[in-house]
Order: C-alpha cells, then sequence, then structure tokens
C-alpha cells in the first residue's frame, strides 16, 4: 500500500512497488509528461546555444501545475488514491526534468556563456519555487 | 523526428517515471528525517548519466531516447521546487536553503563530472 505522508512528500511505496493499478497510474502519466516534453523540445528547435526555451517552459509550467494539482487534491478534494500517482508524479514529474537542466548548464558554462548560465539558472528556480507558491495560493484562494 | 522516437520516448518516459517513483521510496524510507534525500538521489543519478552520454558525444536518436525519455523522466525539477517551497511555508527556512542550494551544488558536479568522464572514453 502506498504510505501518504501528509503534507511535503510525494506518496511512498515503502517497501515493495506498490499495487498495479498505482503503477499503471504512474507509468500512464510519465508517458504522457515525457512525451509533452519531448514536443517542447521540437516545437521550439533550440540549437543549443542562447537561453534554453524548451526545457525552461516544461519545468516552469511542471511546477505551476504541480503546486496547483497537489494543493486541490490535498486541502479541497476528497481523498484519492490514484490522482497524486497519475498527475503529480507522473504527469509533473516527468513533464519537467532536473538532468537536462543540469547538463544545460554545464554546456553553456563550457561554450563560455557563464553569465547566461548564472541567469538561466537563476530564472528556472526562481520561477519554480514562485511558481509552485502562487500556484498554492491561488488554488487556496479560489473556493470550489 | 521519426515514429521509432516518439514510441522509443514514451515507453522509456513511462519506465524512468516509475523507477523514480520506486528509487524515491525506497532512499527516503531508508534515510527518514525532512530532507528529500530520494529526490536529490534520482535526480544527481540522472544528471550524471545524461553527462556521461552527452560527453561521449552520442548520436541524436539515442541521446533523444535516453536523455528525453528515459533520464529526463527519471529526473524531476517540479518535486525538488515544490518540497522546497513546502519546507519555507511550514516555517523550516533553513531546510528551504539547503534544499535549494545542496541539490544545485551537487547536481552540476555529477553532470560536470559524467560529460568529463564521458568525454575520456
Amino acid at each position: 500500500m502506498p504510505v501518504r505522508d501528509p503534507y511535503v512528500r510525494e506518496p511512498r511505496t515503502g517497501v515493495g512497488w506498490g499495487d498495479g493499478r498505482l503503477q499503471a497510474a504512474i507509468v500512464a502519466g510519465g508517458v504522457a509528461g515525457a512525451l509533452g516534453r519531448l514536443a517542447l523540445d521540437r516545437a521550439f528547435a533550440w540549437d543549443g546555444r542562447g537561453w534554453p526555451w524548451p526545457t525552461f517552459v516544461a519545468n516552469v509550467a511542471g511546477t505551476l501545475l504541480l503546486g496547483h494539482l497537489v494543493t486541490r487534491l490535498q486541502e479541497r478534494l476528497p481523498p484519492s488514491t490514484y490522482r497524486r500517482p497519475l498527475l503529480g508524479t507522473g504527469l509533473c514529474g516527468a513533464l519537467t526534468t532536473f538532468s537536462t537542466f543540469q547538463v544545460e548548464l554545464i554546456g553553456l558554462a563550457r561554450d563560455g556563456e557563464v553569465l547566461l548560465a548564472g541567469a538561466y539558472a537563476g530564472a528556472t528556480i526562481g520561477a519554480g519555487f514562485l511558481g509552485v507558491y502562487l500556484a498554492t495560493a491561488l488554488t487556496r484562494r479560489v473556493t470550489v | 523526428m521519426s515514429l521509432l522516437g516518439w514510441i522509443g520516448v514514451a515507453v522509456l518516459g513511462g519506465a524512468g517515471t516509475l523507477l523514480r517513483f520506486r528509487l524515491d521510496g525506497v532512499v527516503q524510507q531508508r534515510a527518514g528525517g525532512s530532507f528529500p534525500l530520494g529526490t536529490l538521489t534520482v535526480n544527481l543519478l540522472g544528471s550524471f548519466c545524461l553527462g556521461l552520454l552527452v560527453g561521449a558525444g552520442v548520436g541524436d536518436t539515442l541521446l533523444v531516447v535516453l536523455g528525453t525519455g528515459f533520464l529526463g523522466s527519471f529526473t524531476t525539477f517540479s518535486t525538488w521546487m515544490f518540497e522546497t517551497e513546502r519546507s519555507a511555508e511550514e516555517g523550516d527556512g533553513a531546510l528551504a536553503v539547503l534544499n535549494l542550494l545542496g541539490p544545485l551544488g551537487c547536481g552540476l558536479a555529477a553532470a560536470g563530472l559524467g560529460w568529463a568522464l564521458g568525454a575520456s572514453l
């Protein structure tokens, strides 16, 4: 059974893989998130120079969505076993990426674009943090 | 982008997501405590591996399927930001700052190390 740590954490299985439906929910969300990120990659056609727009947009959009979803699921809707794994762990987790963000920073720095790398790191983290904060605040304010 | 590339990203994206859930759960369970070590573990591991692939100069299709598909989904930015924001919201500013700077510094080191290692292969 998934263990729901009430506030901060994602639901965790602890021991074992969890039940089949939980896994299916996570995989379904993950497939959708990965395809969404790939579609953004293709749409922007970033050539490795300048501001990495596809990753930036995916990461900021994912934090806004996660802040909204988790607040709504935890504080607005009746408990549900599969929505958070599907939408939080799966969709938002896979739509956003840490590894590409870090490797892009290393790539920019290697190209001598240290200032751009610093601005990109600061903007991504700033917008991501603010995204969770704002989405949470707005979701709490709206009475559903 | 070929259809096979999209299918590869879908399949490995799903697999990477499930593996993240599992590894995150195991690490967090063992570590305990309020620091999200599970999230950090998957993110560092994924950053190192992606650095390795890019440094080694693997072909475009392989990079899209393994990098964008698998490692992109295995690692996560939104959970990192969410856990940091909730720490701050709960009044644990020190944990929030630690969870901002620690993963960023370690992530850059992991990606850079992977890249250098990949380039030397």
